[in-house]
């Protein structure tokens, strides 16, 4: 299990990051915590020519507030991300899907961007990002676009991002007033790929009712599974029992889960369902309180 | 006999260095001029081989050699027979073990069909991709009983079937029993296949010194003497040119004692035939598909009851996965056969088991060895009898009992180490309960569950017994000496593997030579050391070795006394030994420090009697005349999810015979880790083939070995029944935290999910939060 | 094979100045070629925590890292921590109750403790569980592991 040799290149400026991308196109593999892509060079099931090592490009380290958007580098650490109290104050959902990746080892490498442009739809950040309508930042030496987060998932491993261009940066807008959020999942063991997860957000009206909501699933489909029906069917109802079970019931045909050694796809419909249910009552008790 | 040490809970000697990175593995050993293997492995579990080219692998530069089968010339071989069958009548076994390189086909995913020896094990992993074999790829055999259909591809095709072997033994008579019986139950049965996966992989360091014409081998064994003899055997040198160490080993849990692996018999070959030193270090993704692995068993079992619930009979038939080879011969299956009677009374049992090849990897002892599935198939049956007839499950247990004057007691059939399978002591009735009161067995179905149950929990209580044949010979040997410095040093051929033997041994020899343990220097595992002895498996090493090193140690101890009554001219009876030194009784004026006698006891000038031995030395073998029984029973509180099935274990009770305790704390350890076995075992491990005999979870991150969030805090109770069998009076411990976890693991569920009012019945294993909502679902349906 | 690049880092509180080809493995170069075997490799993808070695402070997986990562950077293995003779107090701890019993996947749970018990004088058994749900042992079942830990935190606030 040791890895195939390749050409390194560690640039210490996004800028000669980028020169290399420019120069090598999709040969120059992007090494961020190097979490998922080093056991898969160990393995030998991922081979990559070229890696250029980002983690020396310190300026795409940073957690900040841009407005009232969280702004992070792609660089940062999963850790970094789980001590932050910016992310903690200002985007709750994603402070609390951190630490259900792996092990506090892998979240001392990995990071919020390698994670994002890995696009593993086992993995929880995709869902996380996706729940909260979050931008991507692309760049490459001929300049920057930002992509949401639906459209920047483009399917197994696959994200919108040209031969050009990196990932550098996640925007986080605020959540609304009065919104309530969840991320739940479950695993065989605490820290794995989970069978099934859900990123729930709910916004309430004034009157208590649903304004908006997002249910987000992870390991049900070639990536994050964004079940708009579910959510539509909860907009202008009160999140009770039966209008959870409606919009779990509702979510469980939007998804197309594909088993596992751990799981078929009966019963990870199933734990999507219930997961819907418990991530929405938590959720909506979140709303309630804020609101 | 003071008994100062036995008993104690010691730390142990072996740690400084372990803890601080200090401890050798194989892995650590290095050499300059290193040459490093990795293996082109079959990707085929079954297939004929039709051509192999390593050419550009040769060209390759930093590759020193690739050998093929035909490369080795008449080296080439296969591994011997290592357990021959039992002497049990009609017995049909067909031997066929693993090749040193696969030869004309492969028989499972991962043999071994090119060595690429390189500098790196990085550019031998790059070679590796370099060579062309062309498989032609045959159909591929992975049911156990499907194997044995008269359309099966054969894999050994001298054989007319794919048959290993098939045993039948009996006591009294089953089917009379049976008609007199007022319930007779027939279940099927089926326990799948795990791994040891020890922290360790596998390991073999070999280096040939042409000047002193000397082979020394570094490997990751449980018996360092019995590869030294092999490979010397093999390689055509003498015993005393091969040293085989077995340094510190990452855990062992068995399958580090099949010898001979391939890569065993062939990195030494490689180092003398290069003359350089060579290394082999088997990786996870290897680990999986090379090293052995345990479980497979379909059992097709009735047992026959009075209305009292009491045992008239057992009948027992099942098909043994033996995987590719079956090196290790029948030790598995005749422990499952011998285990299943456990603690009961059974007059009467019909027991018959076919063993069979599958394409899959070979199948040798893993911590339990069988023994699991006898106990699982038996208290799965009383289980059922229980509901049957209405008894309580602990009640119906402990009227099966055998009883403390029938010990010993004689089962009538072959036990693994040839004889009858016959119990030492025993006593079974305080195991249970203590058990039942450490659990709260009647508090919990007073109180807690009804609780629970209004508060809409699934909980559930399980309880079951089991027995473990420990301690089998035939021997081991141990050779104690004090040193001039006043240290001991102990030298045993047993490998060890994490099991304290550094420091259990050191007490058992402190209380005789009055050295404190840690003065008390083992050696285990390095054959220039000690050269006779069997391997640490089956729960032997305290009982076999422990009362080996025992012996030596009394026979030390009246050395220590005869000398020092000729030098202080007093009678032994006179003298005392303690605190490293040995003194005349109410004479403070005479005494000497034991390292001072073992210097005198080695003069340099003038003479000696005749006959006289130097030093302060005795070396002393044990062989016990049959193995001991321990015993013991687990309970368990578990919480189901009942919406997700996920499970969490609330409490876990052992309550354990294994007669007298060298060192509680050590013990301890072995039952916790155990139970984390068995618990892996009953819910989180499972080797998962296809219909390919490819395995679809040969990672970490598929195989779901239980984390710290996994296990919960075992409570430990003990009850001491001596063994008669040795002067010590110890039985081995080493399995029993693994062997009941499954059927207890399964009662408890179904104990828990009947609070939701569903009434079901697990008879496969391992269990999974999917299979089990997959069973709650049908049973709904139903 | 590509060629090696120049490597500096200070490893156990001494600088290093090497060379090493970018694939070859972090855990590799602090074995081989720095021989300080005391970091285990258990499974070379990163699950099973016993190549745990601390860089800049924090506790990662070694296997997963290229020697030519660690430019720069701090590395610290349980070499750094105490002798036989001199233990540090947590392995003293690990020793009184029985925290191990094979010891290779040991390494990685100092590693990953050292840093833990400083940000987490008074961890609870749960949290403790937690905390080293990342390493895995096939001999102890935890519990004389999870006991360690909590005479550990003792000592240390004693």
């Amino acid at each position: 299990m040791k890895p195939a040799p390749f050409e390194y290149h560690a640039p210490d400026s996004l800028e000669a990051a980028l020169a290399l991308r420019a120069e090598h196109g999709d040969e120059a593999k992007a090494l961020a915590g190097g979490q998922s892509l080093i056991p898969a060079m160990n393995f030998r099931i991922a081979q990559p020519a070229l890696l250029v090592d980002l983690n020396g490009v310190d300026e795409l380290r940073f957690i900040r507030m841009e407005g009232d958007e969280l702004r992070i580098g792609a660089m940062t650490t999963q850790n970094t991300l789980e001590r932050s109290e910016l992310a903690a104050k200002h985007q709750p959902l994603l402070f609390e899907t951190v630490p259900f990746v792996a092990h506090p080892q892998i979240r001392n490498r990995g990071t919020l961007g390698g994670s994002i442009a890995h696009a593993d739809p086992a993995a929880e950040l995709p869902v996380a990002a996706v729940a909260l309508d979050a931008r991507m930042k692309a760049q490459s030496v001929d300049g920057e676009r930002w992509i949401p987060a639906k459209q920047f998932f483009q399917g197994f491993f696959t994200v919108d991002l040209q031969p050009n261009e990196y990932l550098t940066e996640i925007a986080f807008p605020a959540m609304p007033p009065r919104t309530g959020w969840s991320f739940m999942e479950v695993a065989r063991r605490h820290g794995d790929y989970a069978m099934c997860g859900v990123a729930a957000r709910v916004t309430l009206d004034g009157k208590g009712k649903c304004k908006a909501a997002r249910l987000v699933y992870l390991n049900v489909g070639e990536g994050p599974v964004d079940a708009e029906g579910a959510a539509a069917l909860l907009v202008g109802e009160k999140i009770t029992p039966e209008s959870s079970a409606a919009a779990a019931e509702k979510a469980s045909a939007e998804i197309s889960p594909f088993g596992s050694v751990h799981a078929s796809p009966e019963y990870q419909t199933h734990l999507a369902r219930v997961l819907t249910k418990r991530a929405l009552r938590r959720a909506h008790e979140r709303a309630q309180a804020a609101s | 006999m003071t008994t100062r040490y036995f008993g104690q809970r010691i730390k142990r000697n072996e740690d400084p260095r372990l803890l601080t990175g200090q401890a050798l593995f194989v892995d650590d050993v290095n050499f300059p001029d290193l040459l490093h293997v990795a293996y082109v492995r079959s990707p085929y579990a079954h297939a004929r081989i039709k051509r192999i080219d390593v050419s550009k692998a040769l060209e390759r530069p930093g590759v020193a050699a690739a050998y093929t089968a035909a490369d080795l010339g008449d080296y080439w071989r296969v591994g011997p027979l290592l357990v021959s069958p039992p002497p049990v009548r009609d017995i049909v076994f067909n031997e066929r073990t693993q090749p040193i390189l696969a030869k004309d086909k492969v028989r499972h995913v991962g043999e071994g069909v090119v060595a690429i020896v390189a500098e790196s094990r990085y550019i031998a992993e790059d070679a590796v991709a370099d060579v062309v074999v062309d498989y032609e790829p045959l159909p591929v055999n992975v049911d156990v009983r499907k194997t044995l259909e008269p359309d099966a591809t054969l894999l050994h095709e001298d054989l007319d079937q794919n048959l290993a072997a098939h045993v039948i033994q009996h006591k009294g008579d089953y089917e009379a029993a049976k008609a007199k019986a007022d319930v007779v139950i027939a279940r099927e049965f089926w326990y799948d296949r795990g791994t040891a996966a020890a922290m360790e992989n596998r390991g073999v360091v070999a280096q040939w010194d042409a000047r002193f014409q000397k082979l020394t081998i570094w490997d990751t064994t449980q018996a360092p003497v019995v590869i030294r003899n092999g490979m010397a055997a093999m390689l055509g040198l003498s015993e005393s040119q091969v040293r085989v160490i077995a340094p510190f080993i990452g855990g062992g849990f068995g399958p580090k004692i099949m010898m001979f692996y391939p890569e065993e018999m062939l990195i030494p070959w490689l180092a003398m035939k290069l003359n350089r030193p060579v290394k082999w270090i088997e990786d996870r993704s290897e680990n999986f598909y090379t090293t052995t692995q345990e479980r497979g068993q379909w059992h097709e079992s009735e047992i026959a009851l009075s209305k009292e619930g009491k045992i008239l009979g057992v009948r027992d038939v099942f098909w043994h996965d033996s995987g590719a080879y079956d090196p290790y011969g029948l030790t598995v299956p005749i422990n499952t056969q011998c285990t299943l009677l456990g603690m009961y009374d059974v007059p009467n049992y019909a027991t018959e088991f076919k063993a069979v090849f599958t394409n899959k990897p070979i199948v040798t002892p893993y911590r339990g060895a069988g023994r699991q599935h006898g106990v699982f198939v038996m208290e799965r049956l009383l289980d059922a009898a229980a509901k049957e007839l209405g008894l309580d499950k602990t009640e119906i247990r402990r009227r099966n009992f055998l009883t403390p004057d029938q010990f010993p007691h004689n089962h009538k059939i072959i036990y693994q180490d040839f004889t009858e399978l016959t119990y030492d002591s025993g006593d079974y009735e305080p195991i249970l309960a203590k058990a039942k009161e450490m659990i709260g067995y009647d508090e919990f179905y007073k109180t807690l569950k009804p609780q629970a149950e209004k508060e809409g929990k699934l909980l559930g209580l399980g309880l079951v017994c089991y027995v473990e044949g420990t301690g089998i010979g035939p021997y081991e040997g141990a050779r104690v000496q004090i040193q001039a410095n006043g240290r001991v040093s102990v030298a045993t051929g047993v490998g060890t593997q994490g099991q304290g033997h550094f420091t259990s041994f050191a007490q058992v020899v402190a209380d005789q030579v009055g050295i404190p343990p840690d003065e008390i220097d083992v050696i285990t595992g390095d054959t220039d050391q000690f050269h006779w002895g069997v391997g640490t498996f089956a729960s032997r090493g305290a009982v076999v070795a422990g009362n080996a090193i025992h012996a030596a140690s009394k026979r030390v101890r009246q050395r220590i006394l005869d000398l020092a009554s000729e030098e202080f001219n007093v009678p032994p009876e006179e003298l005392e030994i303690g605190n490293g030194r040995v003194c005349v009784i109410g004479d403070p004026q005479k005494t000497m420090l034991l390292g001072d006698l073992a210097n005198k006891a080695n003069p340099l000038r003038g003479a000696v009697k005749p006959g006289s031995e130097p030093g302060l030395e005795a070396t002393d073998y044990f062989g016990p005349p049959m193995g001991a029984t321990a015993a013991g029973a687990h309970a368990m509180i578990l919480e189901i999810d009942p919406d997700t099935m996920m499970i969490e274990v609330k409490r876990y009770v052992v309550v354990h015979d294994c007669g007298k305790v060298i060192n509680p704390l050590i013990l301890d350890g072995q039952v916790h880790g155990g139970v984390a076995q068995g618990l892996g075992n009953a819910f989180y491990e499972e080797l998962v083939f296809d219909e390919q005999g490819q395995l679809l979870n040969g990672s970490f991150m598929d195989y779901l070995l239980p984390t710290a969030l996994d296990v919960p805090r075992i409570e430990v109770g003990h009850h001491e029944t001596p063994s008669p069998l040795n002067e010590m009076g110890v039985k081995g411990a080493g399995e029993a935290g693994a062997i009941p976890a499954a059927p207890l693991f399964v009662q408890a569920v179904e104990d828990a999910l009947r609070a939701g009012g569903i009434e079901l019945e697990i008879t496969q294993i391992p269990l999974s939060p999917k299979r089990l909502w997959e069973l709650v679902e049908t049973t709904k349906a139903e | 094979m590509t060629d090696s690049l120049k490597l500096h880092f200070t490893i156990n509180g001494q600088e290093h100045h090497g060379e090493a080809e970018p694939r070859l493995l972090l855990v590799d170069y602090i074995r081989h070629h720095l021989g300080l075997t005391g970091s285990h490799v258990g499974c070379e993808h990163g699950v099973c925590g016993a190549c745990t070695i601390l860089l800049d402070g924090q506790p990662v997986r070694s296997c997963l890292m290229f020697a030519v990562q660690a430019n720069g950077r701090e590395i610290r293995t349980v070499e750094s921590l105490g002798t036989p003779e001199a233990m540090h107090l947590l392995q003293e701890a690990f020793h009184a109750a029985h925290g191990l019993q094979c010891g290779f996947c040991t390494p990685g749970f100092l590693m990953t403790l050292v840093p833990y018990l400083e940000e987490h004088p008074n961890p609870s058994e749960d949290e403790i569980r937690h905390a080293i749900s990342g390493n895995i042992c096939r001999c102890t079942g935890y519990q004389h592991i999870v006991d360690a830990i909590v005479l550990a935190a003792q000592k240390m606030n004693a």
